[in-house]
């Protein structure tokens, strides 16, 4: 991504990704019609747990969102501390802020469906101690960015914490998963100690990737917004540093 | 009046190799240690930590946890957990407050030695804070930690989260909040560290085979090389502005 | 520029900005063997910084440091030798003795003879009888000294003196001034900064001043011409 392109305002870029909005809140709008009215309900529920079922998608889609926003951290740090750009710090950033909002929401969700499901809003298996961990962390990263007035120093150690971050979290997965496992596999119908999978329809499966592509378009539009923000500030903070001359 | 200058010594030189990179690992570690017999601020808040954790987690389970091997694991990581944070950040604090970092950092040596060092003696802190806290738990809780695996797991487990918290006191050294900051960088990081040592003391206690204690052990070592990895390629960033 | 002989500090063009200020803007100077340059500047002109870069503590974003025939951006470790520093803040370990301080420092620039330099340099500087006192106990002026010998504990050619003068008494101050005669006899280069232009100019060859990160000759040599 280049600096002034970024930086360049509501030119073409501007334009370019004001229709990308349209079409993310589209394909978000389609994904909730999908969630909520398209697919089929699903074959082994019933009452409560029918119902809940459907926040799947939700807690899907936000999961695709939150993993990506990480990855981008973890891609914008390296290219931060490669190349010594601060573009890729922004990039950074952002992934860490909108992945935390869909963490977040992914944790929440989760919990809503669990109490139906699982009887508990809350347990300590693997994917749901380590999805915590990582929100946690990534609350932290962003606490510790607040703490430096330098960009350059921000980008360097919030960089080196992002990539420590990514490290620990396989391994806190593989040691919560030594602890017990209770989550459901949901595509894997040999799971048999695995509560509350379900098996997945036709409808179901369209669904999913309509939410999946949905949140995946939502959350490049957020990021896309905040670098450019991110770009703004830092343009403001230079003319700034101009004025005060 | 000012005499003579000392006569000129050979200011370009390589040598001692590995033996002094570990000369220097030890000087750093030793003026560590040995400033802080004297100020005895980084062990004195840590013990009188943990023994007062150790005491309140006792009255707090009283009469409520019907074997203390239940909760013993729990209550050992915890406050070993919250106990190191309180010392680490004086690690790299005091140098900075000092002003001692710049005059470390001067040195004509590796970045990761001064690191090794200092790192050494955070681990001697918290070895002498074990020493204590493992004893103290035994005559509150009846529980003996002292077996071979659990005290391996201990050492390890030490090992790994000195090693990152010590990177950590380094990074945040000269931020503004560095003594909150530092508990909510280094608690989520450290969660495989707590997990499995939790896990390891656990399965001791519970007399499960030893094969069932293995895993833990493996994924502490693991945990342990990756961080010294990372700390290894990354501390020349750290502190090549400063 | 400086006679025929290699200069032993040459900055060229070191540009360097912390965020969007812009600290230095292509500053260059040389300093020649025996040639103390003071540099003049309000606080925030970025002298700190320019000496930081100098002495190898932080990177210009553009330009090169030559120490000797070595530029800074490409020398290892080792390169830091060539430099002494006695910063603003005396970097002594408070609770260690001055004994133990400068013992601690030979250890890690690795001296052959440090126990010898040790005992000189404390001798010359009137600490030998307070070698065994924490340096808490020390006075300002003590504490200068003793970071002083930390500094030229390792012999370096190059020695950088960040505002020695603040808040010492007259015979201090004298210490200084015969300090830098004789470093300037042995034939190393000092680069000292100093808010008092007076003092300035009783101390160097060269004066300059850093104003809005421009550098700028404000008298020339006493010796030889630039």
């Amino acid at each position: 991504m280049n600096e002034s392109a970024v930086q360049g305002g509501a030119g073409r870029w501007f334009a370019l990704l004001l229709v990308f909005d349209a079409v993310a809140a589209f394909a978000m709008i389609a994904a909730t019609w999908a969630g909520l009215l398209y697919a089929g309900d699903a074959i082994n529920l019933g009452g409560v747990e029918q119902v809940a079922q459907r926040i799947f998608y939700f807690h899907i889609g936000s999961n695709i969102a939150a993993l990506l926003g990480f990855l981008a951290s973890l891609v914008g740090s390296l290219g931060y501390l490669f190349s010594r750009r601060l573009v890729w710090d922004w990039w950074a950033a952002a992934g860490v802020e909108v992945g935390t909002i869909f963490g977040v929401f992914v944790l929440l969700s989760g919990a809503i469906w669990a109490k139906p499901a699982w009887n508990t809003y809350w347990t300590w298996d693997p994917r749901l101690t380590t999805a915590t961990v990582t929100v946690l962390i990534y609350i932290a990263y962003m606490l510790l960015r607040n703490g430096f007035e330098n960009p350059d120093t921000r980008a360097r150690f919030a960089g080196i914490y992002a990539i420590f971050a990514f490290l620990s979290v396989p391994l806190t997965y593989y040691s919560a998963r030594l602890f017990r496992s209770i989550h459901p596999i949901v595509f894997d119908g040999a799971n048999q100690e695995a509560q509350g999978g379900f098996s997945i329809g036709p409808t179901m499966g369209q669904t999913l990737a309509m939410a999946m592509i949905g949140f995946a378009l939502l959350f490049f539009a957020l990021l896309c917004h905040r670098v450019r923000q991110m770009a703004f500030e830092s343009r403001i903070d230079a003319i700034r540093g101009e004025i005060y001359e | 009046m000012m005499a003579e200058l000392p006569k000129e010594g050979g200011q370009f030189r390589t040598r001692g190799g590995l033996a002094g990179y570990f000369r220097v690992v030890w000087a750093v570690a030793d003026k560590d240690v040995r400033t802080e017999l004297r100020a005895k601020e980084i062990l004195g808040t840590m013990a009188a930590f943990s023994l007062l954790a150790a005491v309140i987690f006792g009255l707090a389970f009283d009469l409520r946890v019907p074997r203390t091997e239940l909760v013993a694991p729990g209550i050992l990581w915890v406050i070993i957990m919250f106990a190191g944070v309180l010392g680490l950040h004086r690690s790299f604090g005091s140098e900075s407050d000092l002003g001692t970092l710049t005059g470390l950092l001067l040195a004509p040596v590796e970045r990761s030695a001064l690191y090794l060092g200092k790192t050494a003696a955070n681990l001697v802190y918290f070895l002498i804070v074990e020493a204590l806290l493992v004893p103290t738990l035994l005559i509150l809780f009846d529980v003996n930690l002292l077996k071979p695996l659990i005290l391996a797991g201990l050492l390890l487990g030490t090992i790994g989260y000195v090693a990152v918290g010590t990177l950590f006191a380094a990074l945040t050294a000269r931020n503004r909040a560095r003594e909150t900051l530092l508990p909510v960088l280094l608690l989520p990081v450290l969660a495989p560290l707590f997990i499995s040592g939790v896990g390891l003391t656990a399965a001791v206690l519970d007399g499960r085979a030893t094969s069932e204690a293995w895993p833990w052990i493996g994924i502490i070592a693991l945990y342990d090389i990756v961080v010294f990895a990372v700390a290894f390629l990354f501390i020349d960033l750290i502190w090549e502005q400063s | 520029m400086t006679g025929p002989s290699l200069p032993l500090i040459r900055c060229e063009q070191v540009r360097k900005r912390y965020g969007h200020r812009r600290i230095l803007r292509d500053v260059s100077f040389s300093v020649a063997a025996g040639e103390v340059l003071a540099l003049l500047g309000a606080n925030g002109s970025g002298k700190t910084t320019l000496l930081r870069i100098v002495a190898g503590l932080d990177k210009p974003d553009r330009g090169e440091v030559w120490l000797g025939p070595v530029p800074l951006s490409n020398a290892g470790h080792e390169i830091r030798r060539y430099v002494g520093v006695v910063a603003h803040a005396p970097l002594l370990y408070d609770r260690l003795t001055g004994l133990e301080n400068l013992r601690f420092y030979a250890r890690l620039y690795d001296l052959d003879d440090a126990e010898a330099r040790i005992e000189h340099l404390l001798r010359s500087l009137r600490l030998w009888g307070r070698r065994d006192d924490a340096v808490r106990t020390y006075s300002r002026g003590m504490s200068q000294r003793l970071a002083i010998a930390r500094a030229l504990l390792h012999d370096p050619p190059v020695v950088i003196f960040d505002e020695p003068d603040t808040g010492l008494d007259r015979q201090s101050l004298d210490d200084i001034t015969e300090l830098f005669t004789q470093l300037r006899s042995r034939g190393r280069a000092v680069f000292v900064t100093t808010h008092d232009a007076a003092r300035a100019f009783s101390w160097a060859e060269r004066v300059y001043e850093l104003r809005k990160g421009c550098l700028q000759q404000i008298a020339g040599s006493k010796r030889n011409g630039e």
